[in-house]
Protein backbone atom coordinates (compact mmCIF):
# COMPACT_ATOMS: atom_id res chain seq x y z
CA UNK A 1 0.00 0.00 0.00
CA UNK A 2 2.76 2.36 0.99
CA UNK A 3 4.48 1.66 -2.28
CA UNK A 4 1.38 2.29 -4.33
CA UNK A 5 0.89 5.65 -2.63
CA UNK A 6 4.53 6.49 -3.15
CA UNK A 7 4.22 5.58 -6.79
CA UNK A 8 1.14 7.78 -7.17
CA UNK A 9 2.87 10.73 -5.51
CA UNK A 10 6.04 10.31 -7.50
CA UNK A 11 4.24 10.18 -10.82
CA UNK A 12 1.41 12.60 -10.06
CA UNK A 13 2.22 14.93 -12.97
CA UNK A 14 2.31 12.10 -15.43
CA UNK A 15 -0.91 10.56 -14.08
CA UNK A 16 -2.69 13.91 -14.25
CA UNK A 17 -1.44 14.27 -17.81
CA UNK A 18 -2.73 10.81 -18.74
CA UNK A 19 -6.10 11.46 -17.11
CA UNK A 20 -6.62 14.77 -18.89
CA UNK A 21 -5.36 13.35 -22.18
CA UNK A 22 -7.85 10.51 -21.88
CA UNK A 23 -10.61 13.04 -21.19
CA UNK A 24 -9.73 15.16 -24.22
CA UNK A 25 -9.55 12.09 -26.44
CA UNK A 26 -13.02 11.06 -25.26
CA UNK A 27 -14.33 14.52 -26.20
CA UNK A 28 -12.58 14.28 -29.56
CA UNK A 29 -13.97 10.87 -30.40
CA UNK A 30 -17.43 11.95 -29.35
CA UNK A 31 -17.19 14.98 -31.59
CA UNK A 32 -16.53 12.68 -34.53
CA UNK A 33 -19.72 10.73 -34.07
CA UNK A 34 -23.04 12.26 -34.94
CA UNK A 35 -25.39 13.28 -32.14
CA UNK A 36 -23.00 12.46 -29.34
CA UNK A 37 -21.03 15.66 -28.80
CA UNK A 38 -23.00 16.96 -25.87
CA UNK A 39 -20.46 18.07 -23.29
CA UNK A 40 -18.31 20.66 -24.96
CA UNK A 41 -20.23 22.85 -27.33
CA UNK A 42 -20.69 26.50 -28.14
CA UNK A 43 -24.38 26.54 -27.20
CA UNK A 44 -23.64 27.41 -23.57
CA UNK A 45 -24.33 30.89 -22.23
CA UNK A 46 -20.68 31.99 -22.19
CA UNK A 47 -19.63 31.29 -25.77
CA UNK A 48 -23.13 31.84 -27.11
CA UNK A 49 -23.32 35.17 -25.32
CA UNK A 50 -19.91 36.32 -26.52
CA UNK A 51 -20.65 35.30 -30.10
CA UNK A 52 -24.00 37.05 -30.20
CA UNK A 53 -22.44 40.18 -28.68
CA UNK A 54 -19.73 40.10 -31.31
CA UNK A 55 -22.30 39.51 -34.00
CA UNK A 56 -24.46 42.42 -32.90
CA UNK A 57 -21.48 44.65 -33.80
CA UNK A 58 -20.36 42.99 -37.01
CA UNK A 59 -23.97 42.80 -38.22
CA UNK A 60 -23.94 46.41 -39.31
CA UNK A 61 -21.26 45.84 -41.90
CA UNK A 62 -23.33 43.31 -43.83
CA UNK A 63 -26.62 45.22 -43.82
CA UNK A 64 -26.42 46.31 -47.44
CA UNK A 65 -25.85 42.80 -48.80
CA UNK A 66 -28.53 41.47 -46.49
CA UNK A 67 -31.02 44.02 -47.82
CA UNK A 68 -30.34 43.11 -51.41
CA UNK A 69 -30.78 39.46 -50.60
CA UNK A 70 -34.09 40.08 -48.84
CA UNK A 71 -35.33 42.20 -51.75
CA UNK A 72 -34.50 39.42 -54.18
CA UNK A 73 -36.28 36.89 -52.02
CA UNK A 74 -39.29 39.20 -51.73
CA UNK A 75 -39.42 39.60 -55.45
CA UNK A 76 -39.38 35.89 -55.99
CA UNK A 77 -42.02 35.23 -53.34
CA UNK A 78 -44.27 37.96 -54.73
CA UNK A 79 -44.05 36.41 -58.14
CA UNK A 80 -44.96 33.02 -56.79
CA UNK A 81 -47.78 34.48 -54.71
CA UNK A 82 -49.43 36.14 -57.65
CA UNK A 83 -49.11 32.89 -59.54
CA UNK A 84 -50.75 30.95 -56.72
CA UNK A 85 -53.51 33.49 -56.30
CA UNK A 86 -54.47 33.06 -59.90
CA UNK A 87 -54.49 29.33 -59.33
CA UNK A 88 -56.67 29.32 -56.26
CA UNK A 89 -59.24 31.61 -57.89
CA UNK A 90 -59.92 28.94 -60.44
CA UNK A 91 -60.41 26.04 -58.05
CA UNK A 92 -61.77 26.81 -54.62
CA UNK A 93 -59.79 24.93 -52.02
CA UNK A 94 -60.77 25.33 -48.42
CA UNK A 95 -57.94 26.02 -46.01
CA UNK A 96 -55.25 24.45 -48.17
CA UNK A 97 -52.48 26.06 -46.25
CA UNK A 98 -53.14 24.44 -42.91
CA UNK A 99 -54.15 21.09 -44.33
CA UNK A 100 -51.61 20.49 -47.02
CA UNK A 101 -48.48 21.78 -45.42
CA UNK A 102 -47.21 20.39 -42.15
CA UNK A 103 -44.17 22.67 -42.38
CA UNK A 104 -43.75 25.97 -40.56
CA UNK A 105 -40.76 28.27 -40.82
CA UNK A 106 -39.02 30.28 -38.10
CA UNK A 107 -36.33 32.81 -38.88
CA UNK A 108 -33.03 32.85 -37.00
CA UNK A 109 -29.77 34.75 -37.14
CA UNK A 110 -26.46 32.99 -37.59
CA UNK A 111 -24.00 34.10 -34.92
CA UNK A 112 -21.14 31.76 -35.74
CA UNK A 113 -20.33 30.00 -38.97
CA UNK A 114 -17.41 27.64 -39.68
CA UNK A 115 -16.38 26.31 -43.05
CA UNK A 116 -12.65 25.71 -42.91
CA UNK A 117 -12.58 22.55 -40.81
CA UNK A 118 -13.60 18.98 -41.58
CA UNK A 119 -16.51 19.05 -39.13
CA UNK A 120 -18.20 22.40 -39.29
CA UNK A 121 -20.98 23.69 -37.09
CA UNK A 122 -23.14 26.81 -37.21
CA UNK A 123 -24.54 28.57 -34.16
CA UNK A 124 -27.87 30.42 -34.30
CA UNK A 125 -29.73 32.60 -31.83
CA UNK A 126 -32.82 30.42 -31.37
CA UNK A 127 -33.11 27.66 -28.79
CA UNK A 128 -35.49 25.63 -26.66
CA UNK A 129 -37.20 28.88 -25.69
CA UNK A 130 -38.36 29.24 -29.29
CA UNK A 131 -39.36 25.54 -29.37
CA UNK A 132 -36.44 24.53 -31.54
CA UNK A 133 -35.57 20.85 -31.07
CA UNK A 134 -32.87 18.62 -32.61
CA UNK A 135 -33.50 17.16 -36.09
CA UNK A 136 -35.16 20.21 -37.57
CA UNK A 137 -33.92 21.29 -40.97
CA UNK A 138 -32.32 24.67 -41.60
CA UNK A 139 -32.39 26.50 -44.95
CA UNK A 140 -31.80 29.94 -46.42
CA UNK A 141 -33.81 31.47 -49.22
CA UNK A 142 -31.43 29.83 -51.70
CA UNK A 143 -30.89 26.32 -50.37
CA UNK A 144 -30.22 24.02 -47.47
CA UNK A 145 -27.74 24.75 -44.68
CA UNK A 146 -27.90 21.83 -42.26
CA UNK A 147 -29.78 20.15 -39.44
CA UNK A 148 -30.26 21.25 -35.82
CA UNK A 149 -28.10 19.02 -33.68
CA UNK A 150 -28.03 20.43 -30.20
CA UNK A 151 -30.08 23.07 -28.43
CA UNK A 152 -29.72 25.11 -25.27
CA UNK A 153 -32.12 27.65 -23.76
CA UNK A 154 -31.24 30.48 -26.16
CA UNK A 155 -29.01 28.98 -28.84
CA UNK A 156 -28.86 25.99 -31.14
CA UNK A 157 -26.05 24.32 -32.97
CA UNK A 158 -26.51 23.27 -36.58
CA UNK A 159 -24.54 20.43 -38.07
CA UNK A 160 -23.62 22.09 -41.34
CA UNK A 161 -23.75 20.23 -44.67
CA UNK A 162 -20.01 20.93 -44.63
CA UNK A 163 -19.49 18.27 -41.97
CA UNK A 164 -18.15 14.78 -42.47
CA UNK A 165 -20.91 13.38 -40.24
CA UNK A 166 -23.72 14.95 -42.17
CA UNK A 167 -25.84 12.68 -44.40
CA UNK A 168 -28.81 14.31 -46.06
CA UNK A 169 -31.19 12.69 -48.50
CA UNK A 170 -31.11 14.43 -51.83
CA UNK A 171 -32.10 13.62 -55.35
CA UNK A 172 -32.42 14.85 -58.90
CA UNK A 173 -35.07 17.38 -59.73
CA UNK A 174 -36.03 15.79 -63.01
CA UNK A 175 -36.31 12.20 -61.82
CA UNK A 176 -36.95 10.38 -58.56
CA UNK A 177 -33.55 8.80 -58.02
CA UNK A 178 -31.96 9.80 -54.76
CA UNK A 179 -28.74 9.42 -52.81
CA UNK A 180 -27.06 10.89 -49.77
CA UNK A 181 -25.27 14.18 -49.62
CA UNK A 182 -21.78 14.14 -48.10
CA UNK A 183 -18.77 16.44 -48.01
CA UNK A 184 -15.16 15.47 -48.65
CA UNK A 185 -13.73 18.42 -46.72
CA UNK A 186 -12.01 20.16 -49.59
CA UNK A 187 -13.99 23.00 -51.09
CA UNK A 188 -16.74 24.78 -49.08
CA UNK A 189 -18.70 25.42 -52.30
CA UNK A 190 -18.68 21.85 -53.59
CA UNK A 191 -20.43 18.91 -51.90
CA UNK A 192 -20.78 15.32 -53.08
CA UNK A 193 -23.82 13.20 -53.77
CA UNK A 194 -23.27 9.46 -53.63
CA UNK A 195 -25.26 6.29 -54.31
CA UNK A 196 -27.20 7.65 -57.26
CA UNK A 197 -27.80 4.46 -59.31
CA UNK A 198 -26.14 4.27 -62.70
CA UNK A 199 -29.48 4.12 -64.47
CA UNK A 200 -29.95 7.81 -63.78
CA UNK A 201 -29.45 10.10 -66.71
CA UNK A 202 -27.24 12.99 -65.64
CA UNK A 203 -26.06 16.16 -67.27
CA UNK A 204 -23.82 18.91 -66.00
CA UNK A 205 -25.96 21.76 -64.73
CA UNK A 206 -28.83 19.53 -63.54
CA UNK A 207 -30.46 20.72 -60.34
CA UNK A 208 -30.27 18.70 -57.13
CA UNK A 209 -33.04 19.14 -54.55
CA UNK A 210 -34.08 17.60 -51.26
CA UNK A 211 -36.44 14.74 -51.91
CA UNK A 212 -38.66 14.76 -48.85
CA UNK A 213 -38.02 11.16 -47.86
CA UNK A 214 -37.15 12.14 -44.30
CA UNK A 215 -39.14 14.21 -41.85
CA UNK A 216 -36.49 16.92 -41.84
CA UNK A 217 -36.77 18.73 -45.15
CA UNK A 218 -39.84 19.12 -47.34
CA UNK A 219 -39.43 18.01 -50.94
CA UNK A 220 -38.05 20.49 -53.41
CA UNK A 221 -35.64 22.67 -51.47
CA UNK A 222 -32.74 23.59 -53.71
CA UNK A 223 -29.24 22.32 -53.00
CA UNK A 224 -27.11 23.01 -56.05
CA UNK A 225 -26.21 22.07 -59.59
CA UNK A 226 -24.08 19.24 -60.94
CA UNK A 227 -20.59 20.31 -61.99
CA UNK A 228 -18.98 16.93 -62.44
CA UNK A 229 -19.91 13.25 -62.19
CA UNK A 230 -18.29 9.86 -62.56
CA UNK A 231 -19.08 6.22 -61.84
CA UNK A 232 -17.54 4.71 -58.72
CA UNK A 233 -15.10 1.78 -58.73
CA UNK A 234 -17.77 -0.89 -58.94
CA UNK A 235 -19.43 0.96 -61.82
CA UNK A 236 -22.78 0.75 -60.12
CA UNK A 237 -23.24 4.18 -58.58
CA UNK A 238 -22.48 7.71 -59.59
CA UNK A 239 -20.35 10.04 -57.49
CA UNK A 240 -21.47 13.56 -58.25
CA UNK A 241 -19.86 16.92 -57.41
CA UNK A 242 -22.44 19.59 -56.69
CA UNK A 243 -21.95 23.33 -56.63
CA UNK A 244 -24.11 24.73 -53.85
CA UNK A 245 -26.65 27.49 -54.46
CA UNK A 246 -25.75 28.88 -51.04
CA UNK A 247 -22.45 30.54 -50.41
CA UNK A 248 -21.70 28.63 -47.21
CA UNK A 249 -19.02 31.14 -46.27
CA UNK A 250 -21.54 33.97 -46.13
CA UNK A 251 -24.75 33.11 -44.31
CA UNK A 252 -26.66 35.79 -42.44
CA UNK A 253 -30.24 34.75 -41.76
CA UNK A 254 -31.67 31.26 -41.92
CA UNK A 255 -35.07 29.61 -41.60
CA UNK A 256 -35.72 26.67 -39.30
CA UNK A 257 -38.24 24.19 -40.65
CA UNK A 258 -40.63 22.61 -38.22
CA UNK A 259 -42.51 19.55 -39.39
CA UNK A 260 -45.61 19.13 -37.26
CA UNK A 261 -46.09 15.58 -38.55
CA UNK A 262 -42.58 14.47 -37.60
CA UNK A 263 -43.60 12.58 -34.45
CA UNK A 264 -46.42 10.80 -36.22
CA UNK A 265 -44.17 9.68 -39.08
CA UNK A 266 -41.42 8.61 -36.73
CA UNK A 267 -43.76 6.49 -34.62
CA UNK A 268 -44.91 4.71 -37.78
CA UNK A 269 -41.32 4.13 -38.83
CA UNK A 270 -40.59 2.66 -35.43
CA UNK A 271 -43.37 0.12 -35.96
CA UNK A 272 -41.58 -0.97 -39.07
CA UNK A 273 -38.39 -1.79 -37.20
CA UNK A 274 -39.94 -3.88 -34.49
CA UNK B 1 -1.71 37.42 -6.09
CA UNK B 2 1.33 39.31 -7.23
CA UNK B 3 1.78 41.29 -10.41
CA UNK B 4 3.08 38.36 -12.44
CA UNK B 5 0.13 36.12 -11.64
CA UNK B 6 -2.27 38.86 -12.72
CA UNK B 7 -0.28 39.29 -15.91
CA UNK B 8 -0.61 35.61 -16.77
CA UNK B 9 -4.33 35.53 -16.00
CA UNK B 10 -4.84 38.62 -18.15
CA UNK B 11 -2.85 37.08 -20.97
CA UNK B 12 -4.95 33.89 -20.71
CA UNK B 13 -8.24 35.77 -21.11
CA UNK B 14 -7.05 38.19 -23.78
CA UNK B 15 -5.47 35.46 -25.91
CA UNK B 16 -8.65 33.38 -25.81
CA UNK B 17 -10.81 36.35 -26.79
CA UNK B 18 -8.49 37.35 -29.65
CA UNK B 19 -8.31 33.75 -30.85
CA UNK B 20 -12.03 33.04 -30.93
CA UNK B 21 -13.24 36.44 -32.08
CA UNK B 22 -10.62 37.41 -34.65
CA UNK B 23 -8.14 34.73 -35.58
CA UNK B 24 -10.59 31.84 -35.97
CA UNK B 25 -12.30 33.82 -38.74
CA UNK B 26 -9.27 34.72 -40.85
CA UNK B 27 -9.41 31.63 -43.11
CA UNK B 28 -6.43 32.82 -45.12
CA UNK B 29 -6.34 31.17 -48.57
CA UNK B 30 -9.52 29.31 -47.79
CA UNK B 31 -8.73 27.47 -44.58
CA UNK B 32 -5.63 28.71 -42.75
CA UNK B 33 -5.92 30.11 -39.25
CA UNK B 34 -3.07 31.00 -36.91
CA UNK B 35 -3.43 29.54 -33.43
CA UNK B 36 -1.49 32.03 -31.37
CA UNK B 37 -3.27 31.34 -28.07
CA UNK B 38 -0.45 28.90 -27.28
CA UNK B 39 1.69 31.97 -26.51
CA UNK B 40 0.28 31.52 -23.03
CA UNK B 41 1.94 28.10 -22.81
CA UNK B 42 5.14 29.36 -24.43
CA UNK B 43 5.53 32.22 -21.97
CA UNK B 44 4.39 30.52 -18.76
CA UNK B 45 7.04 30.91 -16.03
CA UNK B 46 9.69 28.23 -16.06
CA UNK B 47 9.45 27.37 -12.39
CA UNK B 48 5.64 27.02 -12.38
CA UNK B 49 4.05 24.10 -10.50
CA UNK B 50 3.89 21.33 -13.08
CA UNK B 51 0.48 19.90 -12.21
CA UNK B 52 -1.07 23.36 -12.16
CA UNK B 53 0.52 24.16 -15.52
CA UNK B 54 -0.81 20.96 -17.12
CA UNK B 55 -4.27 21.61 -15.75
CA UNK B 56 -4.37 25.26 -16.86
CA UNK B 57 -3.19 24.32 -20.35
CA UNK B 58 -5.95 21.74 -20.55
CA UNK B 59 -8.53 24.37 -19.57
CA UNK B 60 -7.08 26.77 -22.15
CA UNK B 61 -7.47 24.20 -24.91
CA UNK B 62 -10.92 23.17 -23.75
CA UNK B 63 -12.12 26.78 -23.82
CA UNK B 64 -10.94 27.16 -27.41
CA UNK B 65 -12.70 23.87 -28.21
CA UNK B 66 -15.88 25.10 -26.62
CA UNK B 67 -15.91 28.18 -28.83
CA UNK B 68 -14.85 26.29 -31.92
CA UNK B 69 -17.11 23.23 -31.50
CA UNK B 70 -14.16 20.96 -32.08
CA UNK B 71 -14.62 18.36 -29.34
CA UNK B 72 -11.34 18.05 -27.46
CA UNK B 73 -8.67 18.51 -30.09
CA UNK B 74 -7.23 21.78 -28.81
CA UNK B 75 -7.30 20.46 -25.26
CA UNK B 76 -5.28 17.40 -26.26
CA UNK B 77 -2.79 19.42 -28.31
CA UNK B 78 -2.27 21.97 -25.50
CA UNK B 79 -1.90 19.22 -22.95
CA UNK B 80 0.82 17.52 -24.96
CA UNK B 81 2.90 20.64 -25.57
CA UNK B 82 2.50 21.65 -21.93
CA UNK B 83 3.73 18.25 -20.77
CA UNK B 84 6.65 18.18 -23.18
CA UNK B 85 7.64 21.81 -22.75
CA UNK B 86 10.55 20.94 -20.42
CA UNK B 87 11.95 18.69 -23.14
CA UNK B 88 11.74 21.49 -25.69
CA UNK B 89 13.29 23.95 -23.26
CA UNK B 90 16.14 21.59 -22.47
CA UNK B 91 16.82 20.95 -26.16
CA UNK B 92 16.92 24.63 -27.01
CA UNK B 93 18.50 26.25 -23.97
CA UNK B 94 20.55 23.38 -22.58
CA UNK B 95 22.38 24.23 -19.38
CA UNK B 96 20.81 27.60 -18.71
CA UNK B 97 17.46 25.84 -18.42
CA UNK B 98 18.83 23.26 -15.99
CA UNK B 99 19.93 26.07 -13.70
CA UNK B 100 16.62 27.85 -14.16
CA UNK B 101 18.35 31.05 -15.17
CA UNK B 102 16.76 31.43 -18.56
CA UNK B 103 14.37 34.38 -18.89
CA UNK B 104 11.86 33.92 -21.70
CA UNK B 105 11.71 37.66 -22.25
CA UNK B 106 15.42 38.05 -22.73
CA UNK B 107 16.47 35.33 -25.12
CA UNK B 108 18.02 35.82 -28.52
CA UNK B 109 15.98 35.79 -31.70
CA UNK B 110 17.47 32.54 -33.01
CA UNK B 111 16.82 30.55 -29.85
CA UNK B 112 13.34 32.01 -29.57
CA UNK B 113 12.57 30.98 -33.14
CA UNK B 114 13.74 27.40 -32.59
CA UNK B 115 11.74 27.13 -29.36
CA UNK B 116 8.56 28.54 -30.96
CA UNK B 117 8.94 26.35 -34.05
CA UNK B 118 9.37 23.20 -32.00
CA UNK B 119 6.32 23.89 -29.84
CA UNK B 120 4.07 25.09 -32.68
CA UNK B 121 4.91 22.12 -34.90
CA UNK B 122 4.15 19.62 -32.12
CA UNK B 123 0.90 21.41 -31.31
CA UNK B 124 -0.26 21.54 -34.91
CA UNK B 125 0.60 17.93 -35.70
CA UNK B 126 -1.50 16.72 -32.76
CA UNK B 127 -4.23 19.24 -33.49
CA UNK B 128 -4.78 18.38 -37.14
CA UNK B 129 -4.31 14.63 -36.69
CA UNK B 130 -7.11 14.63 -34.13
CA UNK B 131 -9.26 17.13 -35.99
CA UNK B 132 -9.23 15.19 -39.23
CA UNK B 133 -8.98 11.84 -37.44
CA UNK B 134 -8.56 9.75 -40.52
CA UNK B 135 -5.29 8.27 -41.67
CA UNK B 136 -6.43 8.07 -45.27
CA UNK B 137 -6.24 11.87 -45.22
CA UNK B 138 -2.61 11.89 -44.10
CA UNK B 139 -1.58 14.21 -46.91
CA UNK B 140 -4.24 16.70 -45.96
CA UNK B 141 -2.99 16.53 -42.35
CA UNK B 142 0.59 17.17 -43.47
CA UNK B 143 -0.43 20.04 -45.72
CA UNK B 144 -2.59 21.73 -43.12
CA UNK B 145 0.06 21.25 -40.43
CA UNK B 146 2.81 22.72 -42.58
CA UNK B 147 1.00 25.82 -43.81
CA UNK B 148 -0.81 26.56 -40.56
CA UNK B 149 2.45 26.16 -38.64
CA UNK B 150 4.21 28.67 -40.89
CA UNK B 151 1.37 31.11 -40.40
CA UNK B 152 1.28 30.58 -36.62
CA UNK B 153 5.07 30.85 -36.26
CA UNK B 154 5.22 34.13 -38.18
CA UNK B 155 2.38 35.71 -36.19
CA UNK B 156 3.70 34.35 -32.87
CA UNK B 157 7.18 35.73 -33.51
CA UNK B 158 5.69 39.09 -34.45
CA UNK B 159 3.64 39.18 -31.26
CA UNK B 160 6.59 38.11 -29.12
CA UNK B 161 8.85 40.76 -30.62
CA UNK B 162 6.29 43.56 -30.61
CA UNK B 163 4.98 42.96 -27.09
CA UNK B 164 8.32 42.31 -25.43
CA UNK B 165 8.55 43.71 -21.93
CA UNK B 166 11.49 45.98 -21.53
CA UNK B 167 11.57 46.30 -17.74
CA UNK B 168 14.49 45.12 -15.59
Amino acid sequence: MQQIINFLIRNKHFLLFLLLLFLSLVFTIQSHSYHKSKFVGSTNFLSGGIYSWQHSISDYFGLKDENTRLLEENERLHNRLSFLEKDSMAIKYVDTISFNRPYTYTKARVIKNDYSKIDNYILINRGKKDSVVPDMGVITDKGIVGIIENTSENYSRIISILNSNSRINAGLKKSNQYGSLIWNGKDPNIVQLETIPRQAILKEGDTIITNGRSTIFPKGIGIGTIVNYKLDQNKSYYLIDIKLFNDMTDIGFVYIIKNSDADEIKSLEKLNHE
Amino acid sequence: MNKDTLLHIGRFVILILIQVMVLNHINFLGALNPYIYIIFILLAPININKSLFIFVSFILGLTIDMFGDSGGVHAAACLIIAFFRPVALRTVFGLSYEFQTVKLNHIGFGEKLVYVTLMVLTHHIVLFSLEIFNFSHILLIAKKTLFSSLFTIVITMLVLVLFRRNDS
